[in-house]
């Protein structure tokens, strides 16, 4: 199937802001996803080219992009699914530093200030600190996080106010919150209940329609919300 | 940005919720300045209340009452996730229940406004 490829491209050095860049591709719609198109116009056409990936497995989290609209991984999303005409840019709402690379430091600046690891104080035991299965599948649906960015770059609140910590950011956070072993759950509600943190989601679902991993994030959100208010009453 | 982006019925239903606000508060500050010129200036009070019966003021009253109609449904729909946050994975189901109750309330009371006025004209 022949694909009419656009990708918006950037060179910091020789342009004064993105463009689009078309490429006619020879494509197998059954078993090519974006990222193959991506590898044939860097390795048959522009060498230039610069994207990130690495697992090529939706695995490892970095090659989401805006494909067709949408935020996505690159290989994990088929081109029967898409059409014969693509559409590849840098994920919205992030600087961009070349073609579809994009600054993410931001992005895990707001991962780090909600304590994304366990704390616990108590004395070390011998062996594994131990947990019952409930407790365990009590945060289970948080703990597929890959930190792609899909989910943070494609809500209008973040576009609208960077400093807004993200779903990404509440997503690891919940993951902490509600494990039983944690201690630090009311220093991360604390945090998260801000001006920058979970009051700023107006339930849009841009994110749980983003996320690759199928996490419910806006559920997530919302019962980090509900803790919040809980603690208070 | 030079790209936008397809957002779904998430998006949809959060964007109608904006845009109707705005005119809800719109219509507000338009009604603030109604009521102040009854005091200060009756006559001009008086030409806005005729042209608020005209057809064009009643279309606008028509859809002022949509505005308020959606805002509120999809607040409830909101409030409702936000109490049982669970019920975010039927967001889409919720909304379309929102659009369901908003024709059901919203036919009615469209007969009800443009009967008045169809009867006012004596036809
Ligand atoms: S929650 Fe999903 S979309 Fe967001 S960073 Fe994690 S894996 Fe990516
Ligand atoms: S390359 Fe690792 S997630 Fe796509």
């Amino acid at each position: 199937m022949q694909i009419d490829l656009r990708i918006l491209r950037y060179d910091p050095e020789r342009d004064a802001k993105p463009h689009w860049e078309s490429y006619g591709l020879e494509a197998d719609p059954k078993t090519d996803r974006v990222l193959d198109l991506l590898h044939r116009v860097k390795h048959d056409h522009d060498g230039s080219l610069t994207f990130r990936r690495s697992c090529g497995h939706g695995i490892c989290g970095s090659d989401a992009l805006l494909i067709n609209g949408r935020n996505r991984l690159a290989c994990k999303e088929r081109i029967e699914k898409l059409g014969r005409r693509i559409s590849v840019a840098p994920l919205p709402g992030l600087p961009v530093v070349k073609d579809l690379v994009v600054d993410m430091d931001g992005f895990f600046d707001s991962y780090r200030r909600v304590m994304p690891f366990l704390v616990n104080d108590g004395p070390v035991p011998e062996r594994e600190r131990r947990q019952s299965p409930e407790d365990r599948a009590r945060y289970d649906d948080t703990t597929k996080c890959i930190l792609c960015a899909a989910c943070t770059s494609s809500c209008p609140s973040f576009w609208a106010k960077e400093a807004y910590v993200g779903p990404a950011a509440i997503v690891n956070a919940h993951r902490f919150i509600f494990d039983s072993r944690d201690e630090a759950a009311d220093e991360r509600l604390e945090i998260l209940a801000g001006d920058d943190g979970v009051w700023r989601c107006r339930t849009i679902f841009n994110c749980t329609d983003a996320c690759p991993r199928g996490i419910h994030i806006t559920q997530a959100i919302l019962e980090v919300s509900s803790a919040i208010v809980e603690r208070r009453t | 940005m030079m790209v936008r982006y397809r957002g779904g019925e998430g998006m949809l239903a959060w964007a109608f919720h904006r845009i109707s606000g705005v005119a809800i508060f719109a219509f507000l500050v338009l009604h603030v300045i109604d009521i102040f010129l009854v005091g200060a200036a009756p006559d001009v009070y008086n030409t806005l209340l005729t042209f608020y019966a005209t057809p064009v003021g009643i279309v606008m009253e028509w859809l002022l009452g949509a505005a308020v109609l959606y805002h509120g449904l999809n607040g409830l729909r909101i409030v409702v996730m936000d109490f049982w946050p669970p019920l975010t994975r039927y967001h889409r189901q919720l909304w379309y229940l929102v659009w369901l109750l908003f024709l059901l309330i919203g036919i009615p009371v469209t007969t009800v406004i443009f009967g008045a006025f169809v009867r006012s004209l004596g036809l």
